[in-house]
């Protein structure tokens, strides 16, 4: 039973992100929680972006730094007032440099119930080249 | 001034701690105000999951932000004044032969009871699970409903 309430969900919060670049539209922003794994052939990030749909989501790989970004439109009516209020809606945003070089034509993005799943394949590499050392 | 904010008057929760947990926030917020600091739209709840509660003369709204679960995970179910939401996040194992650089995402079970200021039509409850957000939208019962009183002259 205890090992059991320790696996509970308890305390997540969203964390604001410090906005680099800064956001031209007003509200907050926020750092959407991400796993990200790899293996021989392909480096995957797992993000957690809820109310994102798929066409407001942008993935941009530049060189080699990978840019999600995601704005979320307030779901309330006008007509609606707050009774109790948790959580802002806002634009999701996070970087990460790559150290790989991404074969760009292969990469598969998918959203599913708010989660993104992005698998970059890794681009085959010019084989280590044994230098010999030549001697008089 | 301060005590209104310090203060608010907000449906009390079913976890005892919550209370505690809203003041501090609130507490943060106000010195966050007094120092300067930007604190727009920072309102981490610190349970899972976040929810907000809305309403318009006929119904109540309830939102909880619950990416990456199967609608069929969920349950939820509502009795006079009260609405719960419980379920499991379960995160699918990676294959084999994957070395792991960041792990961010938690998994695991949830459970969250909200008390709402007036009770509802249990029996016509609505819950809707889109793009990792649930929305309920509950009916007002007949008794909890404004009601516009004629002044007669």
């Amino acid at each position: 039973m205890l090992k059991e309430s320790n696996r509970d969900l308890q305390k997540i919060e969203k964390t604001n992100a410090p906005a680099v670049p800064e956001q031209t539209r007003p509200g907050p922003v926020f750092l959407p929680a991400v796993d990200i794994f790899e293996n021989d052939n392909t480096i995957a990030v797992l993000a957690d972006m809820p109310g994102v749909k798929a066409q407001d989501l942008k993935i941009d790989l530049r060189e080699d730094v990978l840019t999600l970004s995601a704005h979320v439109d307030a779901p309330e009516s006008s007509g609606e007032t707050n009774v109790l209020r948790e959580y802002e809606s806002g634009t999701f945003f996070r970087q990460f440099t790559l150290s790989e070089v991404i074969d760009q034509a292969k990469i598969d993005a998918k959203l599913t119930n708010g989660v993104l799943r992005l698998e970059l394949p890794k681009q085959e590499r010019a084989k280590p080249r044994q230098i010999t050392v030549k001697t008089n | 001034m301060l005590f209104r904010r310090v203060w608010p008057s907000r449906p009390a929760f079913e976890n005892p701690y919550a209370e505690f947990d809203q003041l501090r926030r609130e507490m943060l917020r106000v010195f966050d105000t007094l120092s300067g600091a930007d604190t727009s739209g920072e309102i981490a709840a610190g349970v899972f999951p976040p929810m907000n509660v809305t309403q318009d003369d006929n119904h109540f709204f309830v939102r909880a932000e619950i990416p990456g679960v199967k609608a069929e995970d969920l349950s939820i179910s509502a009795l006079r004044n009260r609405v719960s939401i419980s379920g499991k996040r379960e995160i699918a194992q990676e294959r084999n032969g994957v070395s792991y650089h960041r792990k961010e995402r938690a998994e695991g079970e949830f459970s969250r009871t909200v008390t709402l200021p007036g009770e509802v039509a249990a029996d016509r409850v609505e819950a809707r699970y889109v793009d990792g957000v649930l929305t309920l939208t509950l009916p007002k019962a007949e008794a909890a409903k404004p009601r516009q009183i004629a002044v007669k002259a």
